[in-house]
């Protein structure tokens, strides 16, 4: 029982991982109907981001009073500060290299295989710039474990798990109840028709990139706090994954970001828990793939039929 | 007699370069990656079958090339060698000459089952759930086969050098860049056959407009997994060939990068055109190649220009920026690649004259 609990915090602190990466996914997919494959490398860059923050701008060895900020103060700058400079990274590549593309009226693939390329580009560039030597992330948060009985948490899954969990709601209302967010939804309903009625389509574009990349680099920092040690190919298996998790949960929709990155994570660790650890790939996958197989358009997605 | 011009060049440039690797004219080295010229010239131009002709997007080429590598691998050497695990030769390595491309087609074949597999579910849903779907089986068959604990697990699978060896001791001739050709010549050949049919115009009108296609008769269903079926076999002899010419294949080697590099050769050489995937797969060998060498000597230049800092070494690393960068303004400034959706005879008319055009055409 305490195992089964146990592993319960463990999945959920992972799906909140998946579901912050795969929030990006969907958004940009969901305006754009792009796959931007180079998420998963956004995600990495964002970790390395909050490294180069925490460590060499705020903490010992910072420029700004260095040794004598406290982990906390640390941890409240290093996150808007974070979240400004990966979206920065996501905002470039959308001027640099999607914007160009789209403004020629591009094939969709096109895109789709350039986002693959700036995302190969940002983990090898970063490999060849930084070098191979894994990168140990400093501890800014004071580990305590809440006991609750024989069940015990540390602070920082719950803080995982809450921040998803706050990232998921504000999201849904920005996307839902906002004149913004209708303009996004609307982006992806008619392209032609929008600019018609007034809306600047790159400035919703761009903001839907910030959002998305704001919040894999807040990912980014969570996951550098909770795994500290940062190499350049982490974003690589864990963004295919969030993708594969965005689109199991209907990709462009946030609800189904936000449950398929916690449906991946519980099948994951069900799986790890009762088979051998090398057997997670294959299975998770399977489940999936399944779940694809009765509701092809995922589980909030919604087929549109094709009009002649 | 011009018109056979182009045949009698293939044949007579086949033959002399398995003269020039028999009698040691050329080294090691460069026979081996004219092989694997061979190698990515299937990829590229059997993975343009799905994503430039039928405008798909499939992104796990990589996974059927695994099947076909062990699929093929584990048969030749359970047939002609003996083996610590699957004992004694089943046939006599005699028989490997004759029986060695049947090895290779039957690598081919699970491959294109696994592609049935993956088709099927993925063909009932809209454009981009194939991307998804086939990344998913790339990473379902690396990780079921490191879970085979029989073939070596995440170890590789060796032995595939002792059944060319045998080859080599019935007769004393360069076997696996005599089968790399032939192998390419066939894929590339039966791929024309294929888009040129009145069959196989089939995807075409998918790519243009699927709902109408549907409406001229054409049986989408069917057609798309025809295709996927033939790119994904196609993809697994590459796989087998490779594994014979290494003669050791190992799951990871088949990860998601790989298919990304059969992405950029089909992109690079332009969606829906068999020369220009011919071409960007020739490239792309000879630029990875190259850039083995060109790294190196750029490291030097920039030490002594002193334009980096004496500490910093520019790596072999700096190929997958490099290659990607490339990629990134071929799609910036001629989106269509070198040569989309138009064959070099488009380009050079002249061209024509040197093969025998098909009626249907």
């Amino acid at each position: 029982m305490e195992i089964f609990i146990q592993n319960i915090f463990n999945a959920l602190q992972w799906g909140s991982f998946y579901a912050l990466i795969a929030l990006g996914y969907t958004l940009v997919y969901g305006v754009l109907l792009l796959i931007n494959f180079a998420h998963g490398d956004i995600f990495m860059v964002g970790a390395y981001i909050a490294f180069f923050v925490a460590t060499f701008l705020l903490g010992n060895y910072g420029v700004i009073a260095p040794g004598t900020l406290s982990g906390l103060t640390i941890l409240m700058l290093a996150v808007p500060l974070t979240m400004i400079l990966t979206s920065l990274v996501g905002v470039t590549l959308e001027r640099i290299a999607y914007r160009p593309l789209r403004n020629k009226g591009a094939h969709r693939l096109y895109v789709v295989i350039t986002a693959l390329m700036c995302g190969l580009i940002l983990e090898n560039g970063n490999l060849a710039l930084l070098g191979a030597s894994r990168k140990k992330f400093p501890e800014l948060l004071q580990n305590t474990v809440w006991t609750f009985g024989t069940i015990s948490v540390t602070n920082l899954k719950v803080l995982v798990i809450f921040t998803a969990i706050a990232v998921f709601l504000f999201l849904q209302f920005v996307v839902t109840r906002t004149k913004t967010g209708m303009a996004m939804r609307a982006i992806s309903f008619d392209k032609f028709a929008i600019p018609l009625m007034g809306i600047p389509i790159n400035n919703i574009i761009v903001f839907t990139f910030i959002l998305g990349s704001g919040f894999a680099g807040l990912a980014g920092l969570l996951f550098a706090m909770s795994y500290p040690i940062l190499e350049p190919y982490m974003g690589a298996l864990i963004g295919w994954k969030a993708f594969i998790a965005a689109v199991v949960g209907g990709i462009g929709d946030i609800r189904g970001a936000f449950l398929g990155g916690f449906l991946l994570a519980f099948v994951e660790i069900g799986v790890v828990a009762v088979f051998p650890s090398t057997l997670r790939d294959l299975m998770a996958f399977s489940v999936l793939l399944i779940i694809l197989w009765w509701k092809p358009t995922g589980l909030f997605g919604i087929a549109k039929t094709t009009k002649i | 007699m011009q018109k056979h011009s182009f045949k009698l060049l293939l044949i007579l440039s086949a033959a002399g370069l398995v003269a020039a690797s028999h009698f040691q004219m050329v080294d090691q080295y460069i026979t081996t990656v004219i092989m694997l010229m061979g190698i990515n010239i299937i990829l590229s131009t059997s993975l343009n079958v799905v994503n430039g002709y039928m405008g798909e997007f499939s992104c796990g080429h990589a996974g059927f090339m695994c099947v076909g590598a062990y699929v093929s691998s584990v048969l030749s050497v359970m047939l002609f060698t003996s083996n610590r695990i699957f004992g004694p030769p089943l046939l006599s390595a005699d028989l490997s000459l004759f029986l060695f491309p049947a090895v290779i087609l039957a690598g081919g074949l699970a491959a294109a089952l696994t592609g049935l597999i993956v088709a099927l579910p993925s063909f009932k849903t809209r454009g981009d759930y194939l991307a998804i779907i086939t990344i998913a089986a790339n990473y379902m068959i690396i990780s079921g086969i490191e879970n085979l604990d029989v073939i070596g697990g995440p170890r590789g699978f060796q032995g595939m050098k002792r059944v060319v060896n045998a080859m080599g001791d019935r007769l004393d001739i360069p076997w696996m860049p005599i089968w790399v050709i032939v192998g390419t010549v066939f894929c590339v050949w039966v791929i024309r056959r294929f888009v040129s049919a009145t069959y196989g115009k089939g995807i075409i009108a998918i790519c243009q407009d699927e709902v109408a296609a549907e409406i001229m008769s054409v049986n989408t269903n069917k057609m798309k997994v025809a295709a996927f079926m033939l790119s994904s076999g196609l993809a697994g002899i590459a796989g087998g060939l490779f594994a014979h010419v290494y003669g050791y294949v190992n799951p990871q080697s088949f990860n998601i990068l790989k298919s990304t590099e059969c992405l950029v050769m089909v992109y690079l050489g332009g969606m829906g055109s068999l020369s220009g995937s011919v071409l960007s797969a020739v490239l792309f060998t000879l630029l990875i190649e190259a850039l083995r060498f060109i790294i190196p000597e750029l490291n030097a230049l920039a030490h002594h220009l002193h334009l980096i800092p004496d500490s910093y070494e520019i790596g072999q690393v700096w190929k997958w920026v490099i290659i990607p960068l490339i990629l990134i303004l071929t799609m910036q400034f001629r989106s269509e690649g070198l040569m989309g959706h138009r064959e070099l005879s488009d380009f050079f008319p002249f061209l024509k004259r040197f093969y025998r055009m098909r009626q249907a055409d």
